[in-house]
């Protein structure tokens, strides 16, 4: 006799449920658009905060950072500059940092109804695509400005062409790493505490307010040894045409990227069936 | 021709007691490394059950243990149990939200279960944003729920409100619109939990009939978990019984019901015997005996009528003092819930009260019968209270020809009166 289904208290170790989580792609677009519709409800800007957000940050990294501290931002005009990073740091954090806590905002949910759980954080990544997509469109329209005000150290390059690569690998590490502390904050909740820190830490750590052409060459090697920093550096050298560039530290990033995904899934399948026991 | 939808083999479930968090790591480690050397887990202690009332000795327990059984296809298994029982933990495992510790479940058929009504409705969003977002998560596609659409709304009676963020609603009208989605699932297998317990009574028979509907007209498996007996014998084709987590009784929904119910309380009387000090009680009041016995004859029965007494001590002096006697029937129909005075004047007294209640004879139906006890003060704050003190049956006597129990909480003689126009 054959089973439709079979539960047992251990799974494989890389059971993705692919055909599973397929049937549920209805669900994954109504997180998504819920994730939007919800968010900006009752407040009187509205999706306007989309583009706000990224703009106070800039206009706070520019001041902070390029007026009072004088950071060097590699010869770009400094809005310009700090815009790149923020853009696509905040794809990588906002997706990290709701992912990390994926179990925990969920519980009520979790605890009451199956759906593969995997869902949750692809319906998290895309959401933050969508938001990534429209901050993005501000930066461009940013670029374009300073780049049709003929502002000669503004040099987009056939690099953009790879800004799909860049995302992959920023989601990748958004899910991975993000599904490792998740699966972990369902034990130790400690964890949630060092969370924020720790974006933000490693926020210094990745050439976002930055230029890493601007560092002493011997922190230059341990910078780089973060996989983000190629991922944000070979961003802004797409679109501006300044910034450290090669296809080898993209290759570790993806590499490195590989790595923590899987390793995030295999974590995130095992405390999945249990985590209920827990939480 | 009969084919099974579950298989339940030797399941088990083990829980963690008390506080998760600190020590858990070295805890976890000493755990992880006893698996690797193949040896038991060093906090589990096996053969521990599941019983509440007496703390066990390990900080582990076993919420299920050993578990068989198997459902077959287009049956209604009612699960039913005290709480504590396990009934949760066993449906939580069928529907995927734990993993069971041992054991071995297979199932035939895909599978949905309600143990909770309207998950994932958010106040925010429309009813209809609503009605599509519960459904996929109940793992319906985006175009089963449009077919569904018209008849959900239907059954929900919310049409005018269905483009009005769900905040807006009354709790009613969210009750009904959210038992409406899962109402229209279609799974070949349907687990529901107690969600019949909400929205009125109306609502609670429409429900009960739409459940009715998937299991004899479509031919689907239900299994339902309730404390609602006449639910379980009116819906279900089998029950088990489960007791302290494990398996207890298994047998059509009438012997099943019927064994939970005898095995539930035992005497028809309660008598302490000893210190005052020592009775049920509190600082306020102490419970010395409490018996039910029939009014006329020798044995209670529809026609005997009961008499029930009650003697306690009362500390609480110059108060006005009542206790309140509460019938319980077994398919937990409060039959009535009335209270005596005491003391009507702040005139307590410091002494040993014996209240006799009288319920007259042909008045209550056959059956089995609870009762709960409540004293209060002034008729507002409570001084004690005690559930399922004693229990009594009252046996059934013939109606004319008919020798069966007739339906009813109470079997009145109601003096008609004939007349031939």
């Amino acid at each position: 006799m054959s089973w439709t289904e079979v539960i047992e208290p251990k799974s494989k170790l890389f059971d993705l449920k692919f055909k599973e989580a397929w049937h549920y792609r209805d669900l994954l677009r109504m997180w998504v658009k819920r994730d939007f519709t919800a968010t900006y409800k009752q407040t009187i800007l509205g999706p306007i905060w989309f583009f706000l957000q990224p703009l106070l940050m800039t206009i706070m990294f520019t001041i902070v950072f390029g007026k009072f501290a004088k950071l060097s931002t590699d010869g770009l005009p400094q809005i310009l500059f700090y815009l790149a990073g923020v853009t696509i740091w905040n794809y990588f954090s906002e997706s990290f940092t709701k992912t990390a806590n994926v179990f925990k905002d969920n519980a009520s949910i979790f605890g009451k109804v199956y759906f593969p759980r995997i869902i949750m954080p692809l319906s998290i990544v895309t959401s933050n695509l969508i938001r990534f997509l429209i901050q993005f469109f501000l930066f461009i329209c940013f670029l374009c400005y300073y780049k049709f005000s003929g502002n000669p150290s503004v040099q987009p390059n056939l690099m953009i062409l790879i800004t799909p690569i860049l995302l992959v690998i920023m989601a990748g590490f958004a899910l991975g790493a993000g599904m490792i502390i998740s699966s972990m904050t369902t034990k130790y909740r400690d964890l949630t505490f060092l969370l924020t820190f720790g974006v933000q830490l490693l926020m210094y750590a990745t050439p976002v307010i930055y230029p890493i052409n601007s560092l002493p060459e011997k922190y230059k090697l341990y910078v780089m040894a973060n996989p983000i920093a190629p991922v944000v550096e070979t961003f802004r050298y797409a679109y501006l045409g300044t910034g450290a560039f090669s296809w080898g530290s993209l290759m570790y990033s993806f590499g490195a990227m590989i790595t923590i995904l899987f390793a995030g899934v295999f974590i995130f399948n095992k405390v999945e069936k249990n985590f209920m026991d827990t939480v | 021709m009969s084919e099974v939808a579950i298989k339940v083999e030797n399941l088990s479930k083990l829980y963690a007691l008390g506080q998760i968090g600190t020590g858990t790591i070295s805890r976890d480690l000493e755990r992880w490394y006893a698996r690797i050397r193949g040896k038991e887990d060093p906090y589990a202690k096996i053969g521990q059950t599941n019983d509440r009332t007496t703390k066990g000795s390990s900080d582990f327990v076993w919420s299920l243990r050993d578990i068989n059984f198997e459902v077959q296809k287009g049956e209604v298994l009612g699960i039913i149990g005290r709480n504590g029982a396990g009934k949760s933990t066993l449906l939580k495992i069928l529907s995927k939200i734990t993993s069971p510790t041992t054991g071995k479940i297979s199932i035939d058929g895909r599978i949905a279960s309600l143990l909770e009504v309207g998950t994932g409705f958010h106040p925010e969003m429309t009813g209809r944003e609503n009605i599509f977002m519960n459904g996929a998560i109940l793992g319906m596609r985006k175009y089963e729920i449009q077919r569904k659409f018209d008849e959900i709304v239907d059954f929900a009676g919310v049409a005018a409100y269905i483009d009005t963020p769900v905040k807006r609603y009354s709790s009613g009208m969210y009750v009904r619109l959210a038992f409406a989605v899962a109402a229209f699932l279609e799974p070949e297998i349907l687990i529901v939990d107690e969600v019949l317990a909400v929205g009125d009574a109306e609502f609670q028979k429409k429900c009960i009939g739409r459940m009715k509907d998937v299991s004899v007209n479509e031919g689907r498996t239900v299994l339902f978990v309730s404390h609602n007996m006449a639910a379980v014998k009116s819906l279900c084709t089998q029950g088990l019984v489960l007791k302290n987590g494990t398996f207890d009784f298994y047998g059509n929904q009438y012997q099943a019901v019927e064994h939970y119910q005898s095995s539930q309380i035992a005497s028809s009387s309660f008598i302490h015997e000893g210190d005052i000090e020592t009775a049920p009680g509190n600082q306020n009041i102490r419970m010395l005996r409490f018996q039910a016995k029939p009014l006329n004859g020798e044995a209670l029965s529809i026609s005997s009528g009961v008499q029930f007494e009650l003697e306690f001590f009362n500390y609480k002096e110059n108060i006005n003092l009542d206790v309140t006697f509460e019938l319980v029937n077994m398919d937990e129909v409060v039959v009535f819930h009335h209270g005596a005075f005491v003391s009507k004047d702040k005139d307590s007294k410091k002494t040993t009260y014996k209240i006799t209640g009288k319920l007259p004879p042909n008045f209550l139906n056959a059956g089995n019968y609870r009762f709960n006890l409540i004293f209060g003060e002034n008729q507002r704050f409570g001084l004690y209270s005690k559930n399922d003190i004693i229990q009594f049956e009252l046996t059934n006597e013939s109606f004319g020809t008919n020798s069966k129990t007739l339906p009813g909480v109470v079997r009145p003689q109601i003096p008609y009166e004939i007349i031939n126009l």
